[in-house]
Parts: structure tokens; C-alpha cells; sequence
């Protein structure tokens, strides 16, 4: 299993049962590959729609329907469309349940800084501010380092904030991670890495509560209950 | 009655050409616009701004576009000096302007873009959110308490003209959206002086289910029939 799925497909296991559930731009995207249709979960972008099916076949896509990266979408029979102002208050009010991140860096007190470089030009932050800030749940995706070696979970992001004090759970190659009052706490590890490699990797406070269970044995057990 | 510039057509003449909608817009004018990521911004208006060489404006809605649809073709073109959006990533030719220096941008959170055009339409004079609290989004703004909670104070945003665009209107305005291009639509069509609403199909005022309407024909000044059907924008792999 390759990072990128070993990552999505760990981070699907966090859903529950009919949660309304936004996935970002990029690594979370795969998240929706791995959700067991069972749990009845309902996809949300903030384009303005609630309940997004997979991807259409080519030739059988409507032009009117994509999500918030203008990928089109297919209908689901939970599938509602709505304006931006009411796609925000779903966020805000309180009933998007869980958003799956990417991050640029992660801070041990989750803080996430996703949007823009200190002193650099952005893109803009769309609506990731919404939804790192409001979510009832913020699981973020990403890998341990960027290309060049900087680590990503941080004792305190040096990139400006998107959202202070957002992040709940932490998935990565290497582990998944809680975000606790006492910094990051290992609650898994990935099978080919031990804690002492993870301690090395991450620049962070960090507990370890024994035993640190393995995340493909987490997923393979999860595929033996569907 | 509201008195309207332009004397339309249909019953209740509001049905106006491309070249009359165009002639509403002056070089220099400040255009709230539908639209998330060109799916929902109104193509013959764009098509007609660029024709007919209007510049210096100002655009406030959620994104730049891209360079070959939506307002993205405006920027594209040299036309806009400033846009108020919450981003441009899926637009680089607006990315290279606002790094040179030609394109002033300001960022404004998603959801607070979108409330504070609804506050303007409504006619609000802000609105308080805490989301940006604790990030630069914070900057230079207001802070107001409520029972011992900090929001921001972000102010409503109200335009001389809004382009908007429907799936159906009638003659008398009233406008349904369809699918994800409904966005910001409903909410531009309620925050300008004047809305310019085009549409995919125009049918005789009377024709909708009034419980269908999105947007009432109250806040809909004039129709741009003949909206051509929406085509998909491949997206660039990133």
C-alpha cells in the first residue's frame, strides 16, 4: 500500500455513521474512494451541494454538477443543492460533522497553517478557513515532510494560520496522531516504521500510549467486518 | 414603479439585447458577479464586456475563473484593476497580475464573502464572525463582543451592478438556478442597484411555480435571454 492510500483509506475509518462530511483538494479526495457505503455518509463541497456521488462515467456528466475543485459529481439519493450563503451556514452552524484537510503544517496545539507562505503570494483561502475553524471534527491528511525535508507536525506553525486550535486527529505515512491538550499523542503507527522512528520524525511534544496499534491492521480488520 | 435607464422588451420590459446589457456597464465599474470557478457566471455578458472593450473594473464574487471561462477571461484580457474573491488559484494569468503588481486582490473568507453580499442585499449593514479570529484575516478589523464572545465586525458589501446568471427566468424575473450554479447567484442578485440576469430559457411571466422561484423578479431588472447550455471546464490537473 502506497503512502497516499494507506493515508486515505485510514482516515475513512474515522467516519461514523450518516455524518455530513466535506473533503478537501488533493489527498482527501481519495478519502471517498474508501467510505463503506453502509455508513450512509454524505459528502458536502461548499459549492453548494450535500450529497455527491462518484465521479460520472465520461459522456455521462452533468455540466451543472461539480464540487468545490470542479471535478463533476453524480447524484446520490440524499442529493441537495443550495446557495453559498446557505453552504456556509451548514458549516458555521454547527452540522458539517467532519473535514478531511490537507495542510501545509500542523502544529502540536492544531493549529493549521494551510493557505499561504510567510510573506508570499497566495492563491487565497477559499473556503478552508470555514471549514478548519467550524467543522465538529478536523482530520487532517499529510506526510510527514515536505519534498525537501521540512517536517510538517510542528511545535508551532512558522506559515500564517488558517485556523488556530483546529485540528483533532492527525493522519500521516507514518501514524495517526490525536491532538491533545499535552501536544500529539501516537495512537497508531504504520506497519514498516517503529515509535522511535515516528519520535525521530516529528519535532513535536509527543506521548505514546503502549501499545501503539498498526494502522494496516486497523484497515485490514475494518475490511473483514464490511 | 422602479424606473429602470433601459426601456425592454417582453411583458413587463425587462427582455433586453447583449449590446444594450453591456451599454449598463462603464469602464471603471464595480461588478458583483455568480459564479464558483466559471460554473454559474454568465457567459454572453462576459463575452459582451470583452467585445466591447469596457476596463478598470472592479469584480467582487468567489473566485478569478479561468483564463478561457468565466470573469478569468476579463482578467485574462487586461481588464480588471481589482477583485474582492476569497481565491484565484484556478486562474495563474491572475496569479502573474497580482504578483506583477496589475491586479490588486483583495481575500475574503468564502463564507464571509458570501454573508456579507447576503447582509448587503438584505439590506444589513455587516455581520459578525469569528471565523479568521487568531489569523491575519483579523488585521485592521473591528472587534465586537457578544455575551463575552469576540467576532469580527465585517461589513456588507452592496454594488452599482451585479451579473447574474439563471437556468430559467420569466418575463417578469423571476429566476431559478440549477445545480451547483446556483452559488453566489442568489445572492448578487439581491446586493447591486442593478441586476442583469441572464438566462438560459425565458418563458412567459406566469410559467413558474412561484414555489420553485429562487430569486423573485422583484430584485431583477433586466433579461438577457439565450444563455447558451453550460459546458464542462476540464480542470487542470494540479
Amino acid at each position: 500500500m502506497d503512502a497516499r492510500e494507506l493515508i486515505a483509506r485510514r482516515a475513512a475509518l474515522l467516519l461514523e455513521p450518516g455524518e455530513t462530511v466535506a473533503l478537501g483538494i488533493g489527498l482527501p479526495t481519495l478519502v471517498g474512494n474508501h467510505i463503506d457505503p453502509a455508513l450512509k455518509v454524505v459528502l458536502f463541497a461548499e459549492d453548494g451541494v450535500a450529497g455527491i456521488g462518484p465521479r460520472p462515467a465520461p459522456g455521462e456528466e452533468d455540466a451543472d454538477l461539480i464540487n468545490a475543485g470542479g471535478e463533476p459529481i453524480s447524484r446520490t439519493a440524499e442529493t441537495a443543492t443550495f446557495d453559498s450563503a446557505v453552504a456556509f451556514a451548514l458549516v458555521r452552524g454547527g452540522r458539517l460533522d467532519s473535514a478531511v484537510l490537507g495542510t501545509m503544517q500542523v502544529s502540536e496545539a492544531g493549529d493549521i497553517a494551510s493557505w499561504k507562505t510567510p510573506g508570499g503570494h497566495s492563491p487565497g483561502m477559499g473556503g478552508g478557513m470555514e471549514l478548519a475553524a467550524k467543522a465538529r471534527r478536523v482530520v487532517v491528511l499529510t506526510r510527514m515532510a515536505t519534498r525537501s525535508g521540512e517536517p510538517k507536525l510542528v511545535p508551532r506553525c512558522s506559515m500564517p494560520l488558517t485556523a488556530p486550535r483546529a485540528a483533532d486527529v492527525i493522519v500521516t505515512e507514518m501514524g495517526l496522531f490525536r491532538v491533545t491538550a499535552a501536544g500529539l499523542a501516537l495512537r497508531e503507527r504504520a506497519e514498516a516504521v517503529s515509535v522511535e522512528d515516528i519520535r525521530a520524525a516529528t519535532p513535536c511534544r509527543l506521548t505514546v500510549e503502549a501499545p501503539v496499534a498498526v494502522m494496516e491492521h486497523a484497515i485490514a480488520a475494518a475490511e473483514r467486518e464490511a | 414603479m422602479r424606473r429602470r435607464a433601459l426601456a425592454g422588451g417582453g411583458s413587463h420590459g425587462k427582455v433586453i439585447d447583449l449590446e444594450q446589457a453591456v451599454s449598463l456597464v462603464p469602464d471603471g465599474a464595480t461588478l458583483l458577479f455568480g459564479g464558483f470557478g466559471s460554473l454559474g457566471t454568465p457567459p454572453l455578458l462576459v463575452e459582451g464586456l470583452l467585445r466591447a472593450g469596457v476596463r478598470d473594473l472592479t469584480l467582487i464574487g468567489n473566485d478569478a475563473g479561468y483564463p478561457s471561462h468565466g470573469v478569468g477571461r476579463l482578467i485574462a484580457a487586461g481588464r480588471v484593476a481589482r477583485a474582492v474573491v476569497s481565491h484565484i488559484g484556478s486562474n495563474p494569468v491572475a496569479i502573474e497580475q497580482m504578483n506583477a503588481g496589475s491586479l490588486a486582490v483583495e481575500f475574503v473568507p468564502q463564507g464571509t464573502l458570501a454573508e456579507r453580499i447576503r447582509a448587503g442585499g438584505a439590506g444589513l449593514g455587516g455581520v459578525l464572525v469569528d471565523v479568521g479570529l487568531g489569523t491575519e484575516v483579523q488585521e485592521g478589523k473591528r472587534l465586537v463582543e457578544v455575551d463575552g464572545r469576540p467576532w469580527l465586525l465585517e461589513p456588507a458589501i452592496r454594488a452599482p451592478l451585479a451579473l447574474v446568471l439563471a437556468d430559467v427566468a420569466d418575463e417578469y424575473g423571476n429566476l431559478v438556478y440549477r445545480g451547483t450554479s446556483r452559488n453566489f447567484n442568489p445572492l448578487v442578485a439581491m446586493a447591486a442597484d442593478v441586476v442583469i440576469a441572464e438566462t438560459r430559457t425565458l418563458l412567459p411571466a406566469g410559467s413558474l411555480d412561484p414555489d420553485a422561484v429562487h430569486t423573485p423578479g422583484a430584485f431583477v431588472d433586466y433579461l438577457l435571454p439565450g444563455s447558451p447550455r453550460p459546458i464542462r471546464v476540464p480542470v487542470p490537473k494540479t
